[in-house]
Order: structure tokens, then C-alpha cells, then sequence
């Protein structure tokens, strides 16, 4: 009896926790609008109907949470290993960078070049992750400032290809388009939504199979949760942190490549990086959400998929510029790292114990 | 060999020396290249003051980059309104001192996780500043203020020097002073070594916590309110650059060490002020390509904490909630 209930709690707790940051942050997502003279009711319905109107607009917010899960792993497999890696904006960019490369100038057959598109922007992203890395590791250089060091550096290296070396010729705001048979394939007309989701979701599952089921996902979260534990038990943490900051890089070094060759109708990146930009620090709230499951990330990402799509809608139809979304979800991380939010719930419900 | 963290430093002024001589002779102007450092270096300097003497007291705020930004914007908004420069700084200060406030709260009796609310900020910032422009100014991206509502530099000769550069270096010197030669430094020290004996003591360590908390916001507020008024004249939605995080590289090669991270501040500031002025140089501009030179702040700050970095020994309770027995 009271095993189960406290099975139970420890999955409704964050749950709760979860639910009530979400509310938290959509409470001040409104009060940001009526301080500057927009209607939150009327702004909500329009997100809410943009992102879940209809077959094609569910679509479509599914087609928004594809890079969200994958940058959400990047953050979420650095907590687990006890790291704070804010480095996927940098590596979204360079995975990107390696599917316009690898997409547009490789030739080969059909099916073929999707899947060396996809790997090889894939490894960009991870080579990309393992200077923060070996920082770390080396010297002890702390990884928030590494990685928002390399992410700038990524920004105007990818910037100086895309915008010199790989434009289209008379078209300079964006990047030659990666060949036919580098694209995933459309599954809905009239929505952005590709094939490629399938691959992300795998993704996503693999990362939770190496969790839960593998000796070195073991080591990895045991690290995380107790470094002096993990050191008894000779764990290797130089092995473990490297290892944590290469899937991270591959996860995100696939979002970059999923805005390239995964998403209609440009199938190119733009010289101000504007299709591809903010995706990492977005995955941040999205790990957070998900409570750093792998899972539970697949599920925030949707939900934050709807928000940056129904966002569209939102400015639109109510006027509210789209990047309040942005806010609002930096506001939800805030209200996640207050424990005592979770405190007030649970000294709520003990009052009506019987 | 153990090499002395004054030697590194007197080192790093001597590779300066040599930078700037190499700029004389390649043709560029030495005194442009100050100047450029200068203005970098106040932003860098007040923010990584600030902060190093919140970690001193066992706070640990990443969320400078967010504060730069949303100071920034405040800055402008408050000297249009006011129609003038100084009360935007003034406005700078204070929103930079509110989000301090905010974030000592929350870790101070929210028993929040610091990094996470650091983090929480910079989110945030990345997406209320544009909207925030858009809903005042009608233009997501830019905003460039009418010129009469600038802070004009200093009426000096020679130099287009700003009197908050000024006021930048006066403050490290009173912040090293306050740190280490009276009681208000010592009890920030024991906040963040050992918080059980400064309560022991009856010091309430969340007020010192508190206090530093705002200081720092304050001092990062009042940087990110300097940019578009004092230095660059205009706003963009990424105005701040990476330039929190700079700054926590700052205090971090620094030890937390104020002066220290002030030297600092000025090492990274030469950086960009050299990428800047590589920048519109004729001659080097149409050899070196824009995009790479604008890496180089960023490169320094990496070789620099890189090699600075050794053994620092941080606070004992930085990062740490502190909870009454």
C-alpha cells in the first residue's frame, strides 16, 4: 500500500510540478500582454486554434516540436550527467551548416543521401561539442561559459559559409538548396511535416533505452546524481562527461540537419541563420519540462511546438508579437527551479490527510 | 613551475604593449583602439564586479546575459521617456537591481537552483526584449533613440573617454576595499564559506545574501544601460553579444577577485576593441572576412580562461541554499 504511493508520487509529483510551472508561465505570459494593452483571452484562443485547429495545424505543431525534443536531449543528457551543456545553439548551427554541405554537393542515390546527409551533419554537431568537452575535462573550464563561447564562434563561422561560400547565386539571403535526394519526405500537403519526425522520435527512444538499460547510462546518471558515489564505484568521469557532451552534439547536430533537409519549402539554410536560430536555448526548457526524461521531453517539446506555432496564429489574429513565447517559456524554467513552488503543493495536499 | 596569477597578468598587459605597437606600425591608431577597449571593457568590468562579490557571498547568477539585455532596453526606454541619457542609466540600474532582487529571492528562500534561474533569465530576456520593442517602438529588431538622449563622453582632449569608464575603475577599487578592509566584506566572505558561523554570529545570511544579489544586478544593470546610451547609440535585439557570459569568464579567471576581474574585463575589452577596429580598417577589412574577426572576443575569452583558470578555489557554499538548523 505504501510502496505503491509512493511510486505513484514520484511520478504525479513532477508531473504536478510540471503542470503548475506551465500555468505559472502562462499566468505571466498574460499579465505581459494586458501591461502592453493586448486582450491575453482573446490572444490564447488564437494559439490554442493555430496549434490544434485541425489535422493540418496539429501537423504543423508537430513539425515545430521536431528540433525542440532533439535540443532538449542535447540539455537533458547534460543534466543527467550532471552538466550544465547550453551548447546546442552553437551545434544546431554547425549540424545545419554539414546537412547544406552534405545535401547540396554530395551526389548520390535516393534513400542513400538522406541517410549520409543526416549522419554527417550529425557528427558535425558532435565534433563541435567536444572542445567544450575536453575544456572540462583538461582544465576544468566551466561548460556555461564554453559552450555559449563556442556557440558564437558557430554563429559567424556558419554565417561566413552560408553567406560566401554557399549562397545561391542571385538569391544571397539564403543557401543553395540541398539536392532532391537529400530530403525527407512529405507526409501532409499543406503542412511542414516530414519523415524525418520518425527518426527524431527514434532518437529520442535510443537515448532513453541507453538510460535505463545500458552500464554506461548507469554510470552517466550516477555521476550526475552523485559524483563521490560514481568515484567509489570507479566510474571513469572523464569518459562519462565526453560521452555525454558527444550525444548531445549528435542530437543536435540532427535538429540543425532537421531544419535543412526535414522541413519545406526552403530546404536551405538562410544567411541570417533565422530558420535555425534559437532552437537550442529553446531545448532548454523543453528538457526542464520533461523532467530530462527522454520521454518526457518528446511530450514538451509538443507542447512547446504548439506554443511557437499557435504563436504564429497568435500575432496574427490578436496582434501579440510571436516572441512572447520565448518569454513565457523562459518564465516556466524560472518557476522549475523553485522547489518550494512543489513544497507549497505538497503541504497543500498534507493539510486535507486524513 | 608555478607561475604567479600577477605574473600571468603583468604578462598579459606586456602582450598588450606589443599588440598596440604592432597597430602603429600596420597603420592603425593606437588611441582608436584604446578607446574601442575602454568602452568594451565597462560593461565586462561592472558586470563581473558585481557578480564576483555575489559568489563571494555564495550566490551564483548566470543570468548576466539576461540583465544586459533587458537593462539595455530599459535604458533606451526610460531616456526617451525622460528625455534624458542619465535617467535611462539610472532606470538601467534599477530594473538590473529589481531582477537581482528577483533571483536573490528565489534562491534565497525559494531554495531555488541558481543555475537553472540564471539560465530561466536569459531565456526570458531573449524573448520579452523583442517583444517589448515591438510593443513600444513598432520594430522587433532595432531601435536607434533619438541622439539628444545619448551620454556624451567626457570633455576631455585626446580621448573620447565615458565618465562611467571612470566611474567603472573608481568602483573596483571601492568594491576590493569594501571586500577585504571592512566588516560588511567580511561577513559577504563567511556567507560564502561558512554561512553556519556568520548565523552563529547573529548575522542573518540571507540579508547579506539579498544585498548582494541587488548589487550585482545593479552594477550589471547599469552596464547593459551603457551600451546603447554611451557606446554603441542604438539598440538591437542581441545587443549583449555573449557579453554576460564574458563577464562570468571575468570573475571566474579572476578567482572572484573584483580588481582582478576588472583586469580582466579590460583584456576581453581590448579583444573587441582590436576585432572593431580590424574591422573598418582599409586595407585589413577587405583581407580578413567581417564574420571571422567578430570570433576573435570570443576565441581570447576562451584562450584566457583556458589558461587562467588552474586551480581557483571557489566558495564553499557558492551555489548553495543556506538552511537554519
Amino acid at each position: 500500500m505504501e510502496k505503491t504511493f509512493i511510486a505513484s508520487s514520484k511520478v504525479i509529483q513532477p508531473l504536478l510540478h510540471s503542470g503548475l510551472a506551465l500555468i505559472i508561465g502562462l499566468i505571466a505570459g498574460a499579465l505581459l500582454m494586458i501591461i502592453y494593452g493586448y486582450n491575453p483571452i482573446l490572444a490564447y484562443t488564437a494559439l490554442f486554434r493555430g496549434a490544434f485547429g485541425g489535422m493540418a495545424e496539429f501537423a504543423e505543431t508537430l513539425s515545430f516540436a521536431i528540433p525542440l525534443m532533439l535540443t532538449g536531449i542535447t540539455f537533458a543528457i547534460g543534466v543527467k550527467a550532471g552538466l550544465f551543456n547550453i551548447g546546442a545553439e552553437g551545434q544546431v548551427y554547425i549540424g545545419a551548416l554539414g546537412a547544406v554541405l552534405a545535401g547540396a554537393f554530395l551526389h548520390l542515390p535516393f534513400g542513400v543521401h538522406v541517410a549520409v546527409t543526416t549522419i554527417f551533419a550529425m557528427i558535425l554537431g558532435a565534433l563541435w561539442s567536444i572542445g567544450p568537452a575536453l575544456l572540462k575535462i583538461w582544465r576544468g573550464v566551466h561548460e556555461v561559459i564554453s559552450t555559449i563561447m563556442f556557440n558564437w564562434i558557430a554563429f559567424y563561422l556558419t554565417m561566413y559559409f552560408a553567406l560566401y561560400h554557399l549562397a545561391e547565386p542571385g538569391r544571397a539571403e539564403k543557401t543553395v538548396s540541398v539536392l532532391e535526394t537529400a530530403r525527407y519526405s512529405v507526409l501532409m500537403p499543406g503542412a511542414s511535416l516530414t519523415s524525418v519526425i520518425f527518426i527524431s522520435a527514434a532518437f529520442c527512444v535510443v537515448i532513453y533505452l541507453f538510460l535505463t538499460i545500458t552500464k554506461a547510462g548507469y554510470e552517466l546518471k550516477l555521476l550526475g546524481a552523485n559524483p563521490d558515489a560514481a568515484k567509489y564505484a570507479g566510474v571513469n568521469a572523464k569518459r562519462v562527461i565526453l560521452s555525454s557532451f558527444i550525444i548531445g552534439g549528435l542530437a543536435a547536430g540532427l535538429a540543425g540537419a532537421t531544419q535543412i533537409i526535414g522541413r519545406p519549402p526552403t530546404w536551405a539554410l538562410y544567411g541570417t541563420l533565422g530558420n535555425v536560430m534559437g532552437l537550442g536555448f529553446d531545448g532548454i526548457g523543453v528538457a526542464l519540462i520533461g523532467r530530462n526524461n527522454p520521454i518526457g521531453v518528446i511530450i514538451a517539446a509538443i507542447f512547446l511546438g504548439a506554443l511557437k506555432n499557435g504563436g504564429r496564429y497568435m500575432e496574427y489574429s490578436a496582434g501579440v508579437y510571436s516572441e512572447l513565447v520565448g518569454a513565457i517559456n523562459g518564465l516556466i524554467i524560472i518557476a522549475l527551479a523553485v522547489p518550494e513552488v512543489m513544497a507549497l503543493i505538497r503541504r497543500h495536499f498534507k493539510r486535507y490527510k486524513p | 613551475m608555478k607561475v604567479k596569477v600577477s605574473t600571468k597578468i603583468l604578462l598579459a598587459f606586456v602582450v598588450l604593449g606589443v599588440v598596440l605597437v604592432i597597430t602603429e606600425v600596420l597603420g592603425l591608431s593606437p588611441i582608436a583602439l584604446l578607446e574601442a577597449a575602454l568602452l568594451a571593457m565597462t560593461p565586462l568590468a561592472l558586470a563581473a564586479m558585481g557578480e564576483s562579490i555575489n559568489q563571494k557571498a555564495g550566490l551564483v547568477n548566470i543570468g548576466l546575459e539576461g540583465i544586459f539585455l533587458i537593462t539595455a532596453v530599459a535604458g533606451v526606454y526610460g531616456a526617451v521617456e525622460a528625455n534624458n541619457g542619465i535617467v535611462g542609466l539610472l532606470f538601467g540600474v534599477i530594473v538590473g537591481a529589481l531582477i537581482g532582487l528577483l533571483f536573490g529571492v528565489l534562491s534565497v528562500y525559494g531554495k531555488a537552483d541558481q543555475i537553472i534561474v540564471g539560465i530561466g533569465i536569459n531565456v526570458f530576456a531573449i524573448g520579452f526584449v523583442p517583444y517589448f520593442m515591438m510593443s513600444t517602438w513598432g520594430f522587433p529588431g532595432i531601435y536607434i533613440p533619438p541622439k539628444e538622449v545619448l551620454v556624451p563622453p567626457l570633455p576631455i582632449p585626446v580621448m573620447r573617454i565615458s565618465g562611467i569608464t571612470l566611474l567603472a575603475i573608481t568602483l573596483g577599487i571601492l568594491l576590493h576595499l569594501m571586500l577585504h578592509k571592512t566588516p560588511l566584506g567580511l561577513r559577504i566572505l563567511a556567507a560564502g564559506e561558512t554561512p553556519e558561523a556568520l548565523d552563529v554570529a547573529g548575522i542573518r545570511v540571507d540579508y547579506v545574501r539579498i544585498f548582494t544579489a541587488i548589487l550585482s544586478g545593479a552594477l550589471t544593470g547599469l552596464g547593459g544601460a551603457f551600451m546603447p546610451l554611451c557606446w554603441f547609440g542604438g539598440i538591437v535585439k542581441e545587443i549583449s553579444a555573449g557579453r554576460g557570459f564574458i563577464a562570468l569568464a571575468c570573475l571566474v579567471s579572476a578567482g572572484l577577485e573584483p580588481l582582478l576581474a576588472m583586469s580582466f574585463a579590460f583584456i576581453f575589452g581590448f579583444a573587441e576593441g582590436l576585432a572593431y577596429t580590424v574591422a573598418v580598417t582599409p586595407g585589413i577589412k577587405e583581407a580578413i572576412p567581417y564574420h571571422l574577426v567578430l570570433m576573435i572576443p570570443y576565441i581570447t575569452t576562451l584562450a584566457v580562461v583556458t589558461a587562467f583558470i588552474g586551480k581557483r578555489r571557489f566558495p564553499k557554499a557558492a551555489g548553495t541554499p543556506y538552511t537554519r538548523e
